[in-house]
């Protein structure tokens, strides 16, 4: 042990400070992500009262059923995107797992769980292969997952081309679609391990070193590689877990249309980042908080179920996603701009970024 | 000489700044006169920078004279203040680095030919003239990128005179300049007074400024203090005036015991950075790397914590060798490292004082695996009381705090790890004079505790006074190892420089004397 | 005062040997080279592919609406952001054009040229002051747009759709004429690229785009109207766009609600292929416009090579990782050089040091 007698002496410390500067009610309520769960109360409480059939049973079932997949890949997204980078390659991944499970099930005769295995595999290899281009190649993961999107895409479409396999044993389908309680109640089978899996992300970016080790990653990469976090196993491992969770999305998607075809769920990702974005994760990296995203993915859904039930078309529901995310991310800049302008009335620039930041401060 | 006009190049009298509640800038004023180099000194906090920033057109003064050439102005934009002529010279060189040199240059300026088009024959021809006029060599074709600091400056002062600036700022230019460099950036600097423009030096190394300005301005705590030609005054007198009180005994140096050998460093070496590097640290020591600025000293701490790999040597810690290449295992074994840059490599700056402080013990917090931002607080508070850092709550971001209050911030999180050996590079650079000292009695204590300390350090004056040894590093070679009884600042210099051409008759001092 | 010489020595090559050196080396060449290479080895399977009318009408008419697509994404990506949103004003434009041409039947063609770009360019002008003022990612306010125009066309169009028929015959034949052998389609989309390609080579405010991309803090130090020239980036990439909704509509008669689906990402791809960096900066359009080339031909040519199309999308995958792995190693390389020529040449300049005495 050290010769040093490094611990902190009672008596010296005269200084003793607040763990935190605002109260509690202040740091949780004023942040972005119980604005964006303001919003879908609202907008639920909403739908409730004024459209019809809303607060029948069944809304919950299948908005559940529809959100599902996204909710799951929200989970490694948020993450991924917690560090700086983005995985554009999610939805392909799906595309492919559910084309793998079709055929291994249809040619190599696989049993549906097998197939499923082999197919979640195959995923995480898909995230590997992300995550060593990004981590320890170095590259930009946008463009490394624009063209990985269309390389799983392409293997998809190139194993069924413009077929389907459809034939798929009864029991796992009505699985997908089952519900927890029995018929009539409104939770689908499929959100135990999406709960599952939900603790087990919540634990890992907020209540474990490794998780603060990701939020620095996006913060200050440098600064997180001089304090010992592994900046480049970190972001492997992000991605592998993405690749994986979105081939498990993938399964539950062909079982739950019974199809298994190579362009499933073309656009996924987009709607992914949406939800995410929604919820409060900023695409710079370093800020974000799952109850903020699983509000993002399920305030989308709630505004396509409503707004269908209206009879409002698929088309309108986009438009409204679209001037949601918008608006999302120019709140933050003009509330940022608001409060940058509050301290600096005489009109001084604000530094923004640390070159600025450094230059101004005269560091 | 300065020829018909007496007007000044640049007057600002009684110029205040504030940001919100802040007062960056109380009372500045400085009058520089056409052909001088006119130095402006002041510790980090007296206002300089505000002040240079106000003259670039970055802020906006919220009050007093401003005139530039005899004509008042306020400038709204930087490109307004380099269109009336002042061109600023940063510390970090600020090139596009994809863009070629000459267009770097010329960018938004660049020589057109008929129809709006650029010419870019006249334009690399252009800037290679402006070469030749600095003495310099560099093809202004090639990419800015990959230049060193040097160059990269010339360049900036290429853009400055292509604008026939008429006021010319530079800010600290020399921090990461070798000694030839140096001189080629003074030379440059005559010339260009002898042109009859006006220079404003900020430097906190008085051997040059002595050697360049012929007036030196001091300011303290956001108020102009006084202007003095160079040749009247002394070192001591400018430094009595930038810090106005009587300073305590700046390097309170505690005796303390010598243990046994904490850190072997054995024939360490990276091409082209550092060759056959081998030293010891024992417990209770401080041992001081000297040098000049790039002779390598940061990079051989680096790559001893291993952040940096190197090509051949060994390290090892209490006898137990640390692996090369992995920051983990040497934490581990017990080395803590204070990098270079606090903004960039020690702190997550826009992260909380306690996330900061507990962000390398965390994995020591968990219970069950969970870690809660209350353990962190519980582990965190304490070490930040102990070094007394100044913050409202431990959940403040570190961006809101003074550098000197940041830099405790990365030495608490650092000393709540129980490290043997730590490792400090540039333990005081951009502090206030008031935390420099807390930090050298700390460094003095931990020594006295039994920790061995390497200590990388710019400022002889704080290597002379601190250190048991000095281990002179030079172009990547350890020149000599000199003990404390036996450190001058000439034999640090000697060492350093390694040509016994230089023996100056009386003694050099880079900084602040002790 | 000792002239020391800096590292890196002015080139003493002349101006002619220097051209030639650069371009033979620049990404541009490669990738014309790979495209000649694989037109080569296609019309050797398959003679058809360039020596038929159809053949080589399709090996320049096909690519046309990728290229202009891909020649405002660079414009936009050399400033260091992205434009996700032209697919689809890509496609609305297009229905546009022939909701205009039923009300309107005596328009002349080129009319729809000018709608087009106005409209594309209105598009454009909104993600432009949305990037610009609102300093929010390009990225994922060009996510949230493209959701918004794709369901303003989807709205509007629902299941119909705009036929060939309605297009007045002047119009339909732009898609199916050719100048001297070569397409219109093809004409128009290498006269936006030559406009383009010679604004961001000439023009001062063309250069600072790429200042911009470079180094945006730096830019705004240096005083650069950053906010300007990011909007004109981005109205440029939707007037362009919009000009692709023109030829869309010009080349295939049909637009219903799926038109440019997808096609963002592909421009995005092909103008990385091209060399256009994604970090900005760096990059030409005609690499952008050779990048798209280089797309479609591969997928017109891996049929008679006789690799299933349904490969394609893996085969440009496959490119896109392929071209950015190597710009990567090519930068390293580059950077050891150039550091290691810089050391060599410190080593060998002797460090004098003159200790100045204060007086």
């Amino acid at each position: 042990m050290s010769t040093a007698t490094a611990t902190p002496p009672a008596k010296e410390s005269s200084r003793s400070y607040q763990s935190y500067a605002h109260p509690w009610w202040r740091r949780t309520l004023l942040t972005r992500e119980f604005a964006i769960i303001g919003l879908l109360v609202v907008v639920y409480l909403y739908s409730m009262i004024n459209v019809a059939n809303f607060d029948s049973p069944l809304t919950p079932y299948y908005l559940f059923l529809d959100i599902a997949p996204i909710l799951l890949i929200a989970l490694p997204m948020t993450m991924v995107m917690v560090t700086g980078e983005i995985d554009l390659s999610v939805a392909s991944v799906v595309g492919l797992s559910s084309v793998l499970v079709g055929v291994l099930h249809r040619d190599a005769n696989m049993s549906i769980p097998t197939a499923a295995l082999v197919a979640i595999l195959i995923g995480a290899v898909c995230g590997a292969l992300n995550g060593y281009l990004v981590a320890y190649v170095g590259l930009p993961s946008l463009a490394v997952t624009i063209g990985s999107m269309a390389l799983y895409r392409g293997i998809a479409q190139g194993l069924l081309g413009t077929e389907a396999v459809t034939d798929f044993p009864k029991k796992w389908t009505d699985l997908a679609k089952d519900r927890i309680f029995g018929d009539g109640s409104s939770f689908p089978m499929i959100l135990i391990p999406f709960l599952i899996l939900l603790v087990l992300s919540v634990w890992l970016l907020h209540y474990s070193t490794a998780g603060r080790g990701i939020f620095e990653i996006g913060l200050n990469k440098e600064a997180a590689h001089f304090t010992g976090v592994n900046v480049e196993l970190t972001k492997f491992w992000l991605f592998i877990f993405a690749g994986a969770v979105s081939a498990l999305a993938g399964v539950f998607y062909t079982l739950r249309f019974g199809s298994a075809r190579g362009d499933n769920a073309t656009g996924l990702e987009l709607q992914v980042i949406a939800a995410v974005v929604l919820g409060g994760v900023s695409v710079f990296g370093g800020r974000g908080a799952y109850h903020g995203v699983i509000a993002g993915v399920v305030l989308i859904g709630v505004i396509s179920s409503a707004m269908r039930l209206e009879g409002q078309t698929v088309n309108v529901i986009n438009i409204v996603i679209g001037v949601l995310l918008v608006l999302s991310v120019i709140s933050t800049s003009f509330l940022a701009w608001v409060s940058r302008w509050l301290h600096s009335r005489s009109g001084g620039t604000g530094p923004t970024s640390p070159l600025r930041r450094a230059v101004a401060e005269g560091n | 000489m300065p020829s018909q006009t007496v007007v000044p190049v640049l007057e600002l009298r009684d110029v205040a700044k504030s940001f919100g509640a802040v007062v960056a800038l109380r009372s500045g004023s400085l009058v520089v006169e056409r052909g001088s180099i006119h130095a402006l000194v002041g510790e980090n906090g007296a206002g300089k920078s505000t002040l240079v920033k106000v003259v670039a057109g970055v802020h906006r003064r919220d009050s007093g004279v401003f005139k530039f050439v005899g004509d008042d102005v306020d400038f709204s934009s930087t490109a307004a203040s380099k269109a009336a002529g002042i061109a600023v010279i940063y510390q970090e060189p600020t090139l596009f680095p994809d863009l070629s040199v000459a267009e770097n240059i010329f960018m938004g300026r660049q020589p057109l030919l008929a129809g709006r088009r650029i010419d870019y024959g006249r334009m690399y021809a252009e800037a290679e003239a402006l070469f030749t006029r600095l003495g310099v060599q560099v093809d202004p074709r090639r990419p800015a990128r990959g230049l060193s600091i040097a160059d990269q400056q010339v360049i900036e002062i290429a853009k400055a005179i292509s604008l026939d600036a008429t006021l010319l700022v530079m800010d600290e230019p020399t921090a990461a300049l070798s000694g030839v460099e140096v001189d080629r950036l003074f030379a440059i600097a005559r010339q260009l007074r002898d042109e009859g423009r006006g220079l404003v030096f900020i430097s906190h190394r008085f051997d040059e400024v002595f050697d360049l300005c012929d007036t030196i301005t001091v300011m303290r705590d956001g108020a102009y203090i006084s202007t003095v030609k160079t040749e009247e005054t002394t070192v001591n007198e400018i430094v009595a005036k930038m810090v106005g009180r009587e300073v305590a005994e700046l390097f309170p140096k505690v005796a303390a015991e010598i243990g046994e050998v904490v850190l072997e460093v054995e024939g360490l070496t990276s091409a082209g950075v550092f060759h056959d590097v081998s030293f010891n640290v024992r417990a209770g020591e401080i041992v001081g790397l000297a040098g000049l600025v790039g002779a390598g000293r940061s990079e051989i701490a680096r790559a001893v914590f291993g952040v940096d790999g190197y090509d051949a040597g060994a390290v090892r810690l209490g006898g137990q060798p640390i692996k090369p290449r992995n920051p983990r295992s040497a934490i581990r074994a017990g080395v803590a490292f204070v990098p270079e840059d606090r903004r960039k490599q020690g702190l997550v700056i826009d992260d909380s004082v306690a996330r900061n402080i507990a962000s390398v013990i965390r994995n020591g917090l968990t219970k069950v695996g969970v870690l809660t931002s209350s353990a962190e607080n519980k582990a965190a508070g304490p070490w930040a009381a102990k070094l007394e850092v100044k913050t409202g709550a431990l959940d403040m971001h570190a961006a809101t705090m003074s550098g000197g209050n940041q830099q405790k911030v990365v030495i608490a999180k650092w000393l709540a790890t129980n490290p043997r050996l730590l490792i400090i590079d540039e333990p005081t650079r951009g502090i206030d004079v008031g935390t420099k000292s807390e930090v050298h009695r700390l460094l003095s204590d931990l020594a006295g505790q039994g920790m061995a300390i390497l200590m990388i350090s710019s400022e002889l004056p704080e290597v002379l006074g601190m250190a048991d040894r000095v281990l002179v590093v030079c172009e990547g070679r350890i020149t000599a190892d000199i003990d404390r009884d036996d450190a001058t600042a000439e034999a640090v210099m000697h060492a350093a420089t390694r040509n016994s051409s230089t023996t100056p008759a009386t003694p050099s001092s880079s900084e602040i004397p002790a | 005062m000792s002239n020391e010489n800096t590292i890196i020595h002015p080139s003493r090559a002349s101006g002619l040997t220097r051209t030639l050196s650069n371009l033979l080396r620049s990404r541009e060449i490669a990738v014309a080279a790979v495209i000649v290479v694989i037109v080569v080895l296609t019309t050797l399977k398959s003679h058809g592919f360039v020596f038929s009318s159809d053949g080589w009408r399709n090996l320049l008419v096909t690519p046309s609406l990728l290229i202009v697509l891909a020649v405002g994404q660079a414009a936009v990506i050399i400033t260091r952001n992205v434009d996700l949103s032209v697919g689809s004003t890509l496609g609305l434009t297009a229905y546009l054009v022939g909701k205009v041409f039923i009300a309107n039947p005596g328009m002349p063609a080129f009319m729809a040229f000018v709608i087009g770009l106005a409209f594309g360019a209105a598009l454009g002008l909104i993600n432009g002051v949305l990037v610009a003022f609102g300093r929010v990612p390009a990225m994922v306010i060009t996510l949230g747009t493209l959701y918004i125009y794709r369901g303003v066309f989807l709205s509007w169009a629902g299941s119909n759709r705009v036929n060939a028929s309605d297009f007045p015959s002047g119009f339909n034949s732009l898609g199916t004429n050719s100048l001297i052998g070569i397409p219109v389609l093809t004409i128009i989309a290498l006269i936006l690229m030559a406009v383009v390609g010679y604004y961001l080579r000439t023009a001062r405010s063309g250069r600072e785009l790429y200042a911009i991309g470079s180094d945006p803090d730096a830019a705004h130090l240096y005083g650069l109207p950053v906010t300007r020239r990011v909007l004109v980036a981005f109205v440029l990439s939707g007037a362009l766009a919009g000009l692709a909704g023109v030829i869309y509509a010009a080349r295939y008669g049909t637009v219903s609600s799926g038109a440019g689906s997808g096609m963002e990402l592909q421009a995005v791809g092909a103008a990385v292929i091209g060399g256009v960096a994604i970090a900005g900066g760096v990059g030409t359009v005609w690499g952008a416009a050779l990048g798209a080339l280089l797309l479609v031909t591969i997928n017109q040519a891996l049929p008679i090579v006789g690799i299933s199309d349904f490969w394609q999308k893996a085969v440009v995958g496959a490119l896109i990782i392929g071209a950015i792995v190597l710009d990567r190693i090519l930068a390293a390389r580059q950077e050891r050089a150039l550091i290691a020529a810089r050391d060599r040449a410190r080593l060998d300049t002797p460090t004098t040091v003159k200790a100045g005495s204060p007086a």
